[in-house]
């Protein structure tokens, strides 16, 4: 594993300064009042591997692309470049690229299933030859985009109807289809007994094409179907940029991207009778640099390693990351709240990020006897489990994010709230921020309130406090559990956060 | 329209739908682009036809692959080998188009068309496209330029073919893996035209890079290049670097790098000679057939004829025999079905009597397989078997197991089994076939599935075609005849369809006085679909029968049918009286 890469970004640092958030932008913002469309709701963001582009995708199954307009890759825009003389401005500016429909809703008539149009995951690929590639997933189908910059050409001087052709090109299309039609049946034989002349006819010419201005077009180069039974909650694509994973409840397929036909199932955890099922995988994600090892989640609340070089199939897992629990300290909830709804990990390949209901948790991968560090995000949600179970808040999904240097994770939580801590050695630094235009609004509201890492002994002591004190927070902050942060994205070389507050994408910087 | 001639029109019409807004009419001008170009002329494709399809190159990737490979015959059209140059532009550019299909077809196009380039032309063209894809900004050039390496080497100057050399080793370190594949899997070709020297130094610490690359995928590919690469070597060289290579890629930590080892080991055995394979690569090969990893003992126990044939028999008999005899009750299906698919071809290595005393009590612990596979597997290399241990030791062991199979309740397993009975027919004889599978071959024309029943009819006619009339007369026709009332139209259908395959070959005096009046009989089916089938059959009768009997019998039932109340009945009757007039 790659040793050392962190120790020593992290040693000199000692205890960063927690970072100023800054609210940058907002896109798709919602006017007071506004009524948010369902398939508006963006259900998931993913930044590319040189953070200049952004791709969200939304329930309404379409994707939308970002880009970076502050580097100087894209000169060209003389206010964008004014811009930059001021350092002041130096942090990622995104706008607007183009959208497509990725997904459409679907119905599976041998299952009598509605398939939706969501989109659950977005995975960037390499690109290649200035275009753009993607893959986008919703509950069954994995579909591999590219888009381009596509030339808008205009064909002018064409042998027949040439008259015609200056000017009027769609009528002009539509008449040679027709014609051509019938010449295509006899034209076989012309080629054949047609005498050419050496130097060729003179009178033949070229159609001659201009064309002035492109336009981006999204073109689906491969469909990967029909290889999932459950929803697929999770898509990852491996360092040898030629395989990608996906993974539903059950189980994990292995693809190649280049062939759509066959897919290999590396995972299995489906127990021959389903009413032995005890847990389901919840994400899956292949290690950043090593090709073999990819880590998954279960509902359980741990993480297994696997290394696909031991066997085809990967059963066996050759590291279990899982957190003891303290003794004593189970409840109706206890399973629940450990499930785990996203992993992630570092860049530096070493560290990896989970998140459950109520905690983040950060591992060593050297280290399987425990975390490394544990987050509380929202603890003083723990006396009120109950409700959450009830309105079923309890299994909201919430994924989390690393920062490309490692030293800070961030996740989401309710009332548009989310989260960032510092995860260096000895930094305290445990920020709350609103998605808003505003962001440190929260900051002073929650400030006074100690919710950061104690032991998870003294956690339950400070429950049963925090029990007697809750009422004013509930009344203060009433939490608003229809707002919830569920999808956010660290920019790979920035201090840059895109944050979905349900139709709404805010970016931050610090 | 004036502006063409008349006779001109349809390329004039091809022409132009290189440029159509429908894509189908754009592959099909791409797919003529032969003609365009003998219309034009050779100068003038050159001039304007070539530079035109290099300037509109973001088409669909389907138009870029047909476009790629009408290129890589294009020689003649731009006026011959000394024009060949200009057909590199348009093709460099498809080599960095991202679909992989197109960039593979494009650098296909190049290398037959620098195959044919003169020597000077090479070097100041040739040379210098290879070395702009190996340099190029984006993964998908480099990808191409590995493959066009073999063909720029061999006519370069010395120090250009220094350079060539350093650039393909710097292609093998390419931050992107996908290069490194390309570069790993095309180096046994450009080895291939590389002095020996040079091979020996350069080309191998190249090789030795990519076995060492941390991704599994450039490995993997890495193992191909063990063979073809040990095939250049001279058998001592190839002991000094190959051998250490494949021996420890025989025990690499990925299964998957194993697996392509069981698949290619035996390619090196005559590369490195007999002495090496007896001390080093046969017991890495009973390593793999050992492994823990069943996709891996699946590979090698799908070699196992393939490495003993290169073998001596006695190396057989003492190291890979014991491994087989692991491998036969190996806890994976699909090793066992591997191994049953090839393990007959061991027989002429081991020779008779090694035979009968090791392989056959493999072999019949394989025929009684719980799996069918592996049955089926052993059973479709029954001639080969029947050679060996003869009939009467085969009939023994392989009959239960085939009335086993004859039953299974997959209907796949059911049909590959009809299949092989006429196949079976023929070993066994007529005396071994009567009562078991005589009965059986009955029983599958009431089967539930309409594709055995289908392939049983098949079944009798080829029975009858390999025993003859008489023997069909007495075992066959009885049971089917006697079968024409059962309750189930269906498979009066069936017995309807044996009927007809039957008659041609029992020829027309069976037909006319067996066959043809329990045609007539169904004639009077209540169903209606029996009675289309009747008339279908009595069609196909006429040609076989005596034209007195079509008179007498065929056609009078057909007039009878051209009047029943049901549409279809009356149509096959109606052609089937229409086939008697003609």
């Amino acid at each position: 594993m790659n040793n050392g890469g962190v120790d020593a970004a992290v040693a000199p640092v000692g205890g960063p300064q927690p970072l100023e958030w800054k609210f940058s932008q907002v896109f798709g913002e919602r006017t007071a009042g506004e009524e948010i469309q369902e398939v508006d709701i963006i259900s998931a963001i993913e930044f590319n591997r040189t953070g200049d582009h952004l791709a969200t995708g939304d329930r309404g199954g379409r994707v939308v692309l970002f880009e970076r307009t502050d580097t100087r890759d894209h000169v060209g825009h003389r206010r964008d470049l004014e811009k930059m003389d001021y350092p002041m401005n130096r942090h990622p500016v995104f706008r607007y690229k183009t959208e497509f429909q990725s997904h459409e809703p679907e119905f599976d008539y041998l299952k009598s299933l509605e398939i939706e149009e969501k989109i659950n995951k977005i995975r960037w690929c390499q690109s290649a030859n200035g275009a753009l590639s993607l893959l986008s997933t919703n509950d069954k189908t994995i579909k591999f985009w590219k888009v381009q910059e596509k030339k808008v050409k205009k064909v002018c001087s064409m042998n027949v109807d040439s008259t015609k052709a200056m000017g009027n090109s769609p009528i002009v299309g539509s008449s040679m289809s027709t014609s051509s039609r019938q010449y295509i049946a006899n034209g076989g034989c012309t080629s054949n007994d047609f005498s050419f002349p050496t130097g060729g006819f003179p009178s033949l010419h070229l159609p001659v094409v201009t064309s002035h201005e492109t336009n981006l077009m999204a073109r689906c180069r491969r469909i990967f179907g029909h290889a999932h039974d459950y929803h697929i909650n999770s898509i990852s694509n491996n360092s040898d940029g030629e395989t990608f994973i996906s993974a539903d409840d059950l189980r994990i397929n292995l693809w190649n991207l280049e062939t759509n036909s066959q897919s290999f199932n590396i995972i299995d955890v489906k127990p021959a009778n389903m009413e032995d099922l005890t847990e389901v995988i919840t994400s899956a994600e292949f290690h950043p640099t090593h090709c073999n090892m990819l880590a998954y989640s279960s509902s359980k609340g741990l993480v297994r390693l696997i290394d696909m070089r031991q066997s085809a199939l990967c059963d066996r897992h050759s590291k279990l990351f899982v957190e003891q629990e303290a003794p004593g300290s189970r409840s109706f909830f206890t399973d629940i709240i450990a499930s785990i709804s996203d992993i992630k990990f570092a860049k530096d390949g070493r560290h990896m990020l989970s998140r459950d209901y109520l905690t983040l948790k950060l591992w060593d991968m050297n280290m399987d006897s425990g975390p490394v560090k544990t987050f509380q995000v929202h603890e003083y949600l723990r006396p009120k489990l109950c409700d959450l179970y009830e309105n079923d808040s309890i299994f909201d999904k919430f994924e989390c994010c690393l920062s490309g240097d490692g030293l800070r994770v961030a996740t989401g939580s309710y009332s548009n709230l989310f989260r960032v801590f510092g995860c260096s050695e000895g930094s305290k630094e445990a920020t709350t921020l609103e998605a808003s235009k505003t962001p440190m609004r929260r900051q002073s509201l929650t400030s006074s309130r100690p919710l950061r890492s104690l032991g998870s002994s003294l956690g339950v002591v400070r429950r049963v406090k925090g029990a007697d004190t809750s009422a004013p927070d509930a009344n203060g902050n009433t939490f608003d559990f229809a707002t919830k942060l569920l999808h956010l994205a660290w920019h790979p070389t920035e201090n840059s956060l895109a944050c979905a507050a349900s139709n709404s994408l805010y970016m931050y910087y610090a | 329209m004036s502006m063409v001639e008349e006779p001109l029109y349809p390329i004039a019409v091809l022409i132009d739908e290189l440029k159509n807004d429908d894509i189908q009419l754009r592959l099909n001008s791409i797919r003529r682009l032969s003609t365009i170009a003998r219309a034009l002329g050779e100068e003038r494709t050159r001039k304007e036809l070539i530079p035109f399809l290099s300037e509109n190159n973001d088409d669909d990737d389907e138009v870029l692959l047909a476009m790629a490979e009408e290129l890589g015959v294009f020689i003649p059209y731009v006026g011959g080998v000394e024009h060949a140059r200009v057909l590199l532009p348009p093709l460099e550019t498809l080599c960095t188009v991202e679909e992989t299909c197109v960039r593979d077809k494009a650098v296909n196009s190049l290398c037959k068309i620098g195959s044919q380039m003169r020597e000077n032309d090479l070097v100041d063209w040739f040379v210098p496209l290879v070395k702009r894809l190996a340099s190029g900004e984006w993964f998908t050039t480099r990808v191409s330029a590995c493959g066009l390496f073999h063909i720029a080497y061999p006519s370069a100057s010395e120090m250009l073919k220094t350079e060539l050399r350093s650039i393909y080793g710097q292609l093998c370190q390419d931050d992107m893996p996908m290069v490194r594949r390309s570069a790993a899997s095309n180096l046994g070709k450009f080895a291939a035209t590389v002095e020996y020297a040079h091979l020996k130094s350069e080309i191998m610490q190249i090789f030795d890079n990519l076995t060492h690359d941390d991704q599994d995928t450039v490995r993997l590919l890495a193992v191909e290049g063990c063979a073809a690469l040990g095939k250049l070597l001279e058998p001592q060289d190839c002991i000094a670097h190959i051998l250490p290579v494949i021996v420890s890629f025989s025990q690499d930590k990925s299964w998957r790098v194993r697996y392509m080892v069981a698949n290619q080991l035996y390619e090196l055995c005559e590369a490195v000679g007999p002495e090496p394979t007896r001390t080093d690569l046969v017991p890495a090969y009973v390593r793999l057939l050992r492994d823990n990893e069943a996709e891996v003992r699946i590979a090698a126990a799908g070699k196992v004829t393939k490495f003993s044939q290169i073998l001596s028999p006695e190396l057989v008999t003492q190291h890979i025999l014991p491994s087989v005899k692991e491998l036969s009750s190996d806890s994976s299906q699909h090793v066992r079905s591997a191994l049953a698919s090839v393990i007959m071809g061991m027989a002429p290595v081991l020779g008779k009597d090694a035979t009968i005393e090791q392989l056959l009590p493999i072999f019949l612990s394989l025929l009684k397989d719980e799996f069918p596979d592996v049955r089926l597997n052993i059973i479709s290399k029954l001639d080969q078997v029947n050679q060996v241990i003869g009939i009467d030791l085969l009939s023994q062991s392989l009959l239960p197991a085939i009335v086993e199979l004859a039953e299974d309740r997959h209907w796949r397993v059911r049909l590959a089994i009809i299949e092989y009975i006429p196949l079976l027919a023929s070993q066994l004889g007529v005396g071994f076939f009567d009562d078991k599978l005589g009965a059986l071959c009955m029983q599958w024309l009431q089967d539930k599935v309409y594709s055995i029943r289908d392939a049983a009819a098949n079944n009798l006619k080829r029975l009858a075609e390999e025993f003859g009339r008489d023997w069909a007369m007495e075992h066959i026709i009885p049971q089917v005849l006697e079968m024409a009332t059962t309750s189930h139209y269906l498979y009066r259908m069936t017995i309807l369809r044996s009927i007809s395959l039957l008659a041609p070959v029992m020829g027309s005096e069976i037909t006319s006085t067996k066959l043809l009046p329990v045609v007539v009989n169904a004639s009077k089916d209540r169903v209606a679909n029996i009675k289309f089938n009747v008339a279908k059959v009595l069609q196909s009768f006429v040609p076989i029968v005596d034209k007195s009997v079509v008179e007498a019998t065929i056609r009078p039932c057909l007039v009878e049918l051209s009047e029943d109340p049901d549409v279809d009945v009356r149509y096959f009757a109606t052609q089937g009286l229409q086939s008697i007039n003609h």
